[in-house]
């Protein structure tokens, strides 16, 4: 079918791209949160996680030791080099310098950075300040006719010198001086920072944000909720697939009905119940909750599926006398398997991805949280801007349901054509 | 007692104790209450296997009526009551609520919800299985698009947040704003368009819904049809909106549907992105500002809900039954 009539070659390559164009949108955005939860968090803010694999540039205060400044003339010098005691000081390359931490890369290597005092002309008065110059280490440095504020300079009395730093593109650097240089000068850089990724922020999450409880909070949520209902499910779908009864009509109605009620209807009134009997905020009240909630899809897939069973295997039985009690456990129960697969995943998903009945029906206490609530209700805002705990959060969250999804997806696929309503 | 311990407990008592009571009730019907002896062993076979039924079906009748059927009652008569419970103010809940602007800024937030995010997811839905149909690695495209599917809306929501971030270093939109020399911007902040900016991530999370259901029926349509429009010189276009679109029509129906009413459940999606600043409150959300708070209030909010729901149950149910006959 490739190149029937109708089909032009032009129509395939503006199908293929625009195909790549949407798989890309989709999944840019997770892409892109899973490479910042392997960053460095310094290295996130520095740089978008699309540059991930480049260097980051990133600002350094060094502080040379002071052992060996000379007298030379009127001034103090200090020579040698940045890297020389530093640690951790980027990768041995200067790509700018200064010497505030306001602006650590205010020359580039190369270049000599002055300050002077000068004087200006401010509201007709003579007045001086103090301007910072670079200009290139062999040369001498060209005064601005302005400073700042727009005040005109003055060439008489001519700039004062104050202190100069030169740094080269491998760190020696010369610093210079009008007083004694007796402790070590505050010099900033910055350098490029090779790519670095790490398991930090996972480990930080799950050892000290308490994101292992919640994780296990989450699977003892997810796995009594997904096998009851399956259990409870089955029975009855074997009855509505193959029972004949009075109501049997009606009550498949009903399961069709009940597929779209809102769970927001049920909180008040099962809680309050919840609250009654003594079961209160727990898991116990999770399970029930998820179990009844999960009751009209289960039963719509599984009698959907048993329904399109051979109906022959199932009377032959009968003739031979089983009860419709073996008839379930022997014949339909092992035959319905893929449809309690679908069913189970489906349900697995939604439990573990859950955020509303977790909230509700779970006790308010951190040590109860699953991990849904744990992001919405806690890191989202006590770690608003630090991506590489969040990132590292929403996968530990997501990883499990995407291993899921893609060990079973043929499943899910089959569970989702059975259960929308044709 | 650890609650991963409990949990297994829970599972053993629960699929063990199912087990047990249809083991159990099976028995003792056919032993006890109507047993096939010889003296009338036609008519307690016959009474037997009218009760039967009603024994597997009891524990799912059991869950279905006491936590779906008795809440729909129960929240609408707790929504007749004001916040403590005690006294009956009828429709005062109701009343009230309609006359703030924050429940109608909700509710026409939820209207754009449940026109945009159905329509949207639905033809990304149909786009994406009518261009992947004949292509080779369609499968693979298909299972990416399909794959948000399985995140959590919160961590969904992580993710957008982080395409939206307010720093052209973090979030790609800014990123690109700022390629474009423009000033970054929050935009969860504009406002009535931070509605869509959050609608879409549930449009993300819904298109593989929509493209597998669609993709399906689309294979399922008549190669003939297609051919006999070949021949008759329809080009690719025609071919898509006159032959196979009305032939899908019906799944096309049931899927915008299905992302209908799940529209009207998701609160996780707006909590997590703005909680509801901003404008952008949507009806399960603004629900949620209430829960534990006003129970009254609350009720009320889901039981309008309810009524939006309802003619899509009926419709529902009314299609079930004529598939039945």
């Amino acid at each position: 079918m490739d190149n029937i009539a109708g089909q032009k070659s032009g129509l395939s390559i503006a199908t293929n791209l625009s195909v790549i164009a949407l798989v890309l949108i989709w999944l840019i955005p997770t892409v892109g949160l899973l490479v910042s939860s392997f960053r460095e968090r310094e290295q996130i803010s520095e740089s978008g996680w699309w540059r991930a694999a480049f260097s980051v540039s990133q600002a350094y205060r060094v502080s040379p030791s002071a052992d060996g400044a000379v007298q030379d003339g009127d001034r103090w010098v200090l020579e040698g080099n940045l890297f020389e005691n530093e640690e951790g000081a980027g990768s041995g390359t200067v790509s700018g310098f200064g010497i505030t931490s306001r602006d650590p890369s205010a020359a580039e290597p190369g270049q000599t950075y002055a300050r002077y005092e000068v004087f200006v002309m401010e509201d007709g008065e003579q007045d001086d300040t103090n301007i910072e110059i670079a200009y290139p280490a062999d040369g001498q440095p060209e005064f601005p006719d302005t400073d700042e504020d727009g005040n005109e300079i003055l060439s008489d009395p001519a700039p004062v010198f104050d202190r100069a730093l030169t740094v080269m593109e491998n760190g020696d650097f010369r610093y210079e001086d009008v007083d004694e240089i007796d402790r070590a000068p505050s010099v900033y850089i910055t350098a490029p920072q090779p790519p670095e990724f790490t398991l930090d922020n996972y480990e930080q999450i799950l050892t000290s944000d308490n994101m292992d409880q919640a994780f296990m909070n989450t699977l003892t949520v997810a796995i009594p909720a997904t096998i009851i209902p399956i259990v409870v499910a089955a029975f009855a779908a074997y009855a509505l697939a193959w029972m004949d009864f009075a109501a049997r009509g009606f009550m498949i109605a009903m399961v069709v009905g009940l597929l779209v009620v809102p769970l927001q209807i049920a909180l008040v009134p099962l809680l309050t119940l919840h609250n009654q009997v003594g079961i209160g905020q727990s898991f116990l009240g999770v399970w029930l909750a998820h179990t009844a909630f999960g009751m009209p899809l289960a039963i719509y897939l599984l009698r959907n599926y048993m329904i399109g069973l051979p109906r022959d295997i199932i009377e032959c039985a009968k003739v031979d006398g089983a009860t419709d009690f073996q008839i379930f456990t022997r014949i339909v129960l092992p035959l319905s398997f893929p449809a309690l697969a679908s069913f189970a995943i489906f349900q697995f998903l939604w439990t573990w991805n859950d955020l509303l009945v977790a909230k509700v029906f779970l006790p308010s206490q951190s040590d109860s949280w699953v991990m849904t609530v744990k992001i919405a209700d806690d890191l989202l805002g006590s770690r608003g801007g630090d991506w590489g705990i969040l990132a590292a959060a929403a996968f530990v969250s997501i990883a499990v349901p995407l291993l899921v999804f893609f060990a079973m997806q043929k499943y899910l696929v089959r569970g989702l054509l059975a259960g929308s309503v044709k | 007692m650890s609650p991963i311990l409990l949990g297994f407990v829970t599972i053993a008592i629960g699929v063990g104790g199912c087990a047990a009571y249809f083991y159990a009730s099976n028995y003792v019907l056919d032993r006890f209450i109507f047993p096939p002896r010889t003296d009338d062993k036609g008519r307690n076979i016959a009474r037997a296997e009218m009760v039967r039924p009603w024994l597997f079906v009891f524990p799912a009748i059991f869950f279905l009526s006491l936590y779906l059927i008795y809440p729909v009652v129960g929240s609408f008569w707790r929504s007749l009551f004001n916040r403590s419970g005690e006294e009956f103010i009828g429709l005062g809940n109701y009343a009230q609520m309609f006359s703030e602007e924050g429940f109608r800024v909700a509710l026409f937030n939820n209207i754009l919800w449940v026109i945009f995010v159905p329509a949207a997811a639905t033809f990304f839905g149909l786009l994406v299985a009518q261009l992947t149909d004949r292509l080779k690695w369609g499968n693979l495209a298909k299972s990416m698009i399909f794959m948000p599917m399985a995140i959590s809306f919160v961590g969904a929501s992580l993710i957008w947040k982080f395409v939206y971030a307010n720093d052209p270093d973090i979030g790609i939109i800014n990123a690109v704003r700022d390629l474009f020399g423009m000033e970054p911007i929050d935009v969860l902040q504009i406002q009535f368009w931070n509605n869509f900016f959050i609608m879409f991530i549930m449009v993300w999370m819904q298109t593989g819904f929509a493209m597998v259901i669609l993709s399906a029926a689309l294979r399922g349509i008549p190669e003939e049809t297609i051919e006999a429009a070949i021949i008759d010189g329809a080009g690719p276009f025609q071919i898509f909106f006159k032959i196979k679109v009305p032939q899908i029509m019906p799944t096309i129906v049931v899927v915008w549907t299905t992302i209908t009413i799940l529209v009207l459940k998701v609160f996780d999606i707006v909590y997590a992105m703005t909680g509801g600043n901003f404008d952008t409150e949507i009806l399960p959300s603004y629900m949620m500002d209430y829960m534990f708070r006003d129970d009254g209030r609350a009720t009320a909010v889901a039981f309008v809900i309810m009524i939006i729901v309802t003619p899509v149950m009926v419709w529902n149910i009314i299609q079930a039954r004529r598939e039945m006959r």
